[in-house]
């Protein structure tokens, strides 16, 4: 069973906002809704499995936050349904929204929300101030939390101390200490300088290694989307696109969606395993250097340039997959549209 | 002929209507409800009474000398030594006149009025912050409370009360409350919307949202309302002295009565002090929140 999964669901803005979901659903397309109306999530369909990171791609007015606020009850859907571990989210009572918020939903936000006046871990605490846990234990907790982000030297310190970084990972501890199975991040590193975001990003998937929450994480940013997600929806209003990086990397659905992969690292994403090529019947395997099949393309460049032959692509019990060439990661970088190339002319 | 033209058209055109007989009408209402309302009347002039009485009854307890060392050691406490020294003088100044008695008599007043004011205004405040629809009833009363003369509040008052302290403290309560409102739905409507939003996200009841997060972020600019009610209350009092408030208020008016300069000089001076002592605390007060705190220390 999934973990989280919604279905047809719409949220509009503005009065008439039912009569444009239903205009939505007989096939009128966005752009001729009449103006009072904002058509912010359209149609989602999707479903998460537990312990998954899924990221929400899209631009600003693409609806996302609008997304994942509903996700939590903190924006009520126009139309359709939302299931959190086999509950309806719309059937609940708000007392109920509250409990399940409370002891199945945290978030991480954009702008920290720290409160200025507590200390990180009095502020780490919140969550568990909430559910009325006892002084001792929750401190206890909300020490773990900050040990766990790596802020254990700075837990008396204020908001207004700590760098926008470390301010974040106050955020995203505060989240951690209500230990809930959900953890949804709205833009949670979007406010950082990007050597700082790559750190948070790095941190993440190091927790989640470890913890194996199921993550909804917005963002604008395609890399970061590709690096922290293991499927991801590129979204403007609709669902353009959901798949892995990869998938939307080598098949992208639309010229939206090919438009937006111009811009990304393709190195850092692509794995020697979606690159290589397959062992020819004729090929000689023995002798050639072993790469194993998750590492990126990025980190591949040094090898292949120091070996003068094919790297030899092996899964983790060793067993030969494929062969990559250094012809095969220059055509791995080339962007590839919706259409099909068109194979260039011999001279 | 013009002549008449112009009688006629003053008389039917510009100014077609009798004098308005407003102002009996609301004299008849305060009538009825003084004789029908006695219970309401009488209860709540004891209670300010009493109130009045006990506090005053505790700031001549002691000789002023006593209190003089007592007020500086308070604004020591709120701001530091200079103030001190400066409230010290002030104070001294105002024991060194011949009315100090008066000065504690208005302080008595400004003390319990203010304080039922920020009583009363608080509560509105967080509820209008809450509901748009409180909102919109509360702002034209505020804005009709703030911009009437503040003599005219004294005319109900002396019809309900007749002539007395207990008067000019209502008048005062209902003169000072405005700002108190205002500022206290100002500051609840300026919380940080995802500091908001974070209580809800982890499920936080509105109740405990409003007093763990918008009730201290919000109480900077609360305070900064309850000193403008303070120094409301404290020019109210002494306009109430033309109703037989006394204190203060009551020696200024005897004092343009008689024109008598050195009179309205030691009254005056007492009132200067007394707003520099008031207005002093409450920024220390204001100074001391834990938000405000947290913003000095990282400066």
């Amino acid at each position: 069973m999934s973990a989280l999964s919604v279905e047809s669901l719409y949220k509009v803005f503005g009065k008439g906002a039912h009569q444009a979901v239903d205009d939505l659903k007989a096939g009128v397309p966005r752009e001729e809704l009449p103006n009072r109306v904002t058509a912010a999530v359209i149609d989602h369909n999707w479903e998460i499995a537990t312990g998954e990171t899924f990221v929400v791609m899209g631009l600003s007015g693409s609806g996302k936050s609008t997304l994942i606020r509903m996700l939590n009850g903190l924006i009520e859907p126009t139309a359709g349904s939302i299931w959190i571990d086999g509950v309806d989210l719309r059937s609940l009572s708000k007392k109920g929204v509250r409990e399940l918020r409370r002891d199945k939903v945290s978030m991480v936000f954009q702008h920290f929300a720290l409160l200025p006046h507590r200390n990180v871990l009095e502020n780490v605490a919140f969550g568990l101030e909430i559910r009325k846990l006892p002084g001792d234990e929750r401190m206890d907790r909300a020490r773990e939390a900050v040990e766990m982000v790596g802020l254990g030297d700075e837990q008396d310190k204020l908001p207004a101390q700590l760098s926008g970084g470390m301010r974040q990972r106050v955020g995203l501890a505060r989240a951690l200490a209500a230990d809930t199975e959900f953890l949804l991040m709205d833009e949670a590193f979007s406010a950082l300088d990007p050597l700082i975001r790559q750190e948070m990003q790095d941190q993440l998937l190091e927790l989640q290694a470890k913890l194996a929450k199921t993550i909804v994480f917005i963002t604008h940013d395609l890399n970061e989307a590709m690096k922290i997600g293991d499927r991801i929806a590129i979204c403007d209003g609709v669902v353009k696109q959901l798949g892995t990086a990869e998938e939307i990397l080598k098949h992208p659905a639309d010229d939206y969606v090919a438009d937006f992969i111009a811009d990304v690292d393709r190195s850092r994403v692509l794995t020697a395993e979606a690159v290589m090529e397959p062992v020819g019947s004729d090929t000689e395997t023995r002798g050639l250097e072993t790469v194993e099949s998750g590492v990126t393309v990025n980190d591949l460049y040094g090898t292949v340039v120091a070996s003068d032959q094919p790297l030899l692509v092996v899964n983790e019990w060793n067993e030969p997959l494929g062969v990559v060439t250094p012809r095969a990661i220059i055509k791995s970088l080339a962007p590839e549209t919706a259409s099909d190339a068109q194979e260039p002319q011999r001279a | 002929m013009i002549q008449y033209l112009r009688d006629w058209f003053w008389t039917y055109v510009w100014n077609p209507l009798p004098d308005m007989p407003l102002g009996e009408w609301v004299d008849e209402g305060v009538r009825w409800l003084r004789s029908e309302w006695t219970a309401l009347f009488d209860g709540t002039e004891a209670f300010l009474g009493s109130m009045n009485d006990g506090l005053l009854e505790a700031l001549l307890w002691m000789p002023s000398g006593v209190m003089i060392v007592l007020f500086a050691a308070i604004a020591f406490l709120a701001r530091g030594w200079k103030l001190a020294l400066v409230i010290g003088g002030g104070m001294f100044i105002a024991g060194w006149s011949p009315y100090w008695e008066e000065t504690m008599e208005t302080l008595a007043m400004v003390v319990v009025a203010a304080s039922l004011a920020t009583l009363l205004a608080i509560p509105i405040g967080i509820i209008a912050s809450e509901f748009r629809a409180a909102s919109t009833v509360v702002r034209p009363i505020l804005d009709f409370m703030q911009t009437l003369p503040a003599f005219v509040y004294l005319l109900p008052v002396v019809m309900f009360y007749g002539i007395g302290p207990v008067p000019g403290m209502i008048a005062t309560i209902v003169f000072s409350m405005p700002p108190g409102v205002r500022l206290t739905e100002l500051g609840l409507r300026q919380v940080d919307h995802e500091v908001v939003e974070a209580g809800q996200a982890f499920g936080a009841s509105p109740t405990r949202i409003l007093a763990r997060i918008k009730l201290p972020l919000a109480l900077p600019t609360i305070v900064a309302g309850l000193n403008q009610v303070i120094m409301l209350a404290l020019s109210m009092v002494v306009i109430a002295g033309m109703v037989g408030g006394g204190g203060l208020g009551g020696v200024i008016v005897s004092s343009l009565g008689r024109v008598d300069i050195a009179m309205g000089v030691n009254a005056g001076i007492s009132v200067v002090f007394l707003a520099v002592f008031l207005d002093r605390i409450m920024h220390g007060l204001a100074d001391r929140t834990p938000v405000a705190r947290a913003a000095a220390i990282t400066k």
